[in-house]
């Protein structure tokens, strides 16, 4: 069986506001793509655009974006799962290779969510569950996960306190990325500092802390076939297991709110693909939208049994040097979190990681690595194993 | 000549409804009567809270309704310091699933109960109420 690969990953600067049109964003993560993997724009065979709708006043990006970045006449669409856009995007792109259809084809995630107020985005984001049913009671992102950590403490005795140092962890590691919106440090202490941000409460037990920020951000991977892969690059990144499932939108259609099943069941699809262990795992991004989204996408991939991911975090195994690095790109709590680009970025992240490229957070040697991706309220889910060999 | 009837009673639902058409627009006349309803499948017996006009085992979209009674057991819940556009002006206020067995419940805790007396686990019951704005909804309260 022939196997598909990424032979170039790019993103653009995350930022609170950036001062350009779309096209000109996605343009910047196309571009550190196309340098990287050294090919020209008649090499792609098609593109797959990838954002969740109304954030952005452009509607049917994808032309615009296909046009801006000359790669007419090729065919271009846009695919959306909210959050997990761009990883929905990289199962199609790894499907029309597989299929034969296209050899080459580039997955471009973004999104500009400057353009509309925090409390619009909000309710934009309400609108990504359950309209009829649920978003009259005036619900919001940080609300459903608050609602997941809520019933994490009650059912494992997880606190704050657990959750807190994941945003420590994610802060140590944005600092030494300059992509990231936040390079500061942050404590324990913030957590308890009245007067800090950091502390107030959101939607409890949640506090400012524990949430990302929306972002404006661009990304772009590049998808090729086994033969194209070779010819083209000297250290492509295999895909060896890719993963995806779906959830009942509304709250009332979960059996539980300690995991989120669509991170289980996509993970366990890649894992049996790829034919590796949670513990074979040599680092991974995963979602971390919220910091309890972290703490339940690390017992939904097996690398700590349910209730135990206090632990993991608290002995600093998912730290950079731990037997598990997770995020140690900063995550979307400190990188920020533009809706259709953040995919992208995590695997970004980890095809610098098994190239041995990323610099400052390198980890030691590692030959696989995992991304995993939420959609939604665990609406959406896609994890995606990759292989050095 | 006369403009044809909407019937668009669902936009009565909650502080701000997104949607004011349903197949399952009887759900507003029950609030009103102060029952919340849920239906279950005619054909084969399903049953959905929140309701359906079709049931995607039987195929069916024959339906009757039935009425959330009785106690229901906290399953989790938040309290929110901020709000989307449309409800800023009602915070804080508290969401949370209530189950019932067959079925679960999402909605808000009444007003009357304090959030500190909130623990997962705890019974309680969905009583049919108005939001400040005067539309209708539901809420959770103290059995």
């Amino acid at each position: 069986m022939s196997r598909v690969a990424l032979i170039g990953a790019g993103q653009s600067v995350f930022s609170r506001k950036y001062p350009g049109s779309l096209r000109e964003l996605v343009f910047e993560g196309y571009k550190e793509a196309m340098e990287g993997a050294g090919i020209t724009n008649s090499d792609i065979d098609a593109t797959i655009v990838c954002s969740a709708p109304e954030y952005d006043k452009q509607r049917s990006p994808a032309g615009v974006i296909a046009e801006y970045l000359g790669l007419n006449p090729q065919p271009t669409i846009y695919v959306e799962s909210l959050c997990s856009s761009s990883s929905s995007g990289l199962r199609l792109a790894y499907s029309l290779v597989k299929s034969g259809l296209h050899d080459v084809v580039m997955v471009l995630g973004v999104q500009i969510m400057s353009q509309i107020s925090s409390a619009e985005s909000q309710e934009r984001m309400g609108r990504g569950a359950d309209i009829l049913w649920e978003s009259p009671f005036g619900t919001m992102m940080p609300a459903y996960y608050a609602l997941h950590a809520q019933a994490h403490m009650a059912k494992y005795g997880t606190t704050p306190d657990d959750l807190a140092r994941i945003r420590v962890k994610a802060a140590t590691y944005g600092q030494l990325n300059e992509k990231a919106v936040y390079r500061k440090p942050v404590t324990m202490e913030m957590f308890s500092d009245p007067e800090n941000f950091i502390s107030g409460m959101v939607s409890s037990p949640l506090r400012g802390g524990d949430c990302c920020a929306n972002a404006d951000g661009s990304s772009c991977i590049i998808v090729a076939s086994e033969e194209k892969a070779k010819a083209l690059c000297d250290k492509p990144v295999w895909i060896l297991g890719i993963g995806a499932a779906s959830a009942p939108v509304n709250m009332v259609g979960r059996d539980g709110f300690t995991g989120l099943s669509v991170g289980i069941e996509a993970g366990r699809q890649a894992y049996k693909m790829a034919g590796v262990t949670p513990q074979q795992i040599d680092v991974a991004e995963v979602h971390d939208c919220f910091t309890i989204a972290e703490m339940m996408a690390y017992e939904n991939l097996g690398f700590a049994k349910p209730g135990e991911g206090k632990d993991l975090i608290a002995s600093k195994e998912t730290y950079k040097d731990g037997s598990i690095p997770v995020n140690v790109d900063g995550g979307l709590l400190s990188k920020g979190h533009p809706v259709g680009a953040t995919g992208g970025s995590q695997i970004r992240t980890i095809f610098r990681q098994l190239r041995g490229e990323a610099g400052d957070i390198q980890v030691k040697d590692p030959a696989i690595g995992l991304v995993h991706n939420i959609g939604g309220v665990g609406l959406y889910g896609n994890v995606t194993i990759f292989g050095r060999e | 000549m006369a403009k044809k009837e909407v019937d668009n009673r669902f936009s009565k639902f909650g502080t701000v409804s997104f949607a004011d058409i349903t197949h399952v627009n009887d759900f507003i006349d029950y609030l009103e009567q102060g029952k919340l309803m849920g239906t279950k499948c005619k054909e084969c017996g399903k049953v959905f809270f929140p309701p359906r006009a079709d049931c995607y085992h039987s195929l069916a979209s024959d339906m009757e309704w039935f009425e959330v009674t009785g106690d229901g057991e906290l399953l989790t819940f938040s309290t929110l310091s901020y709000a989307p556009t449309g409800f800023t002006e009602e915070v804080p206020y508290t969401i949370a699933v209530v189950d019932y067995g067959e079925y679960r419940v999402f909605g808000r805790i009444d007003g009357s109960l304090p959030v500190d007396e909130l623990k997962v686990g705890m019974k309680l019951k969905a009583v049919v109420s108005r939001t400040p704005n005067d539309k209708l909804t539901y809420a959770f309260q103290k059995t």
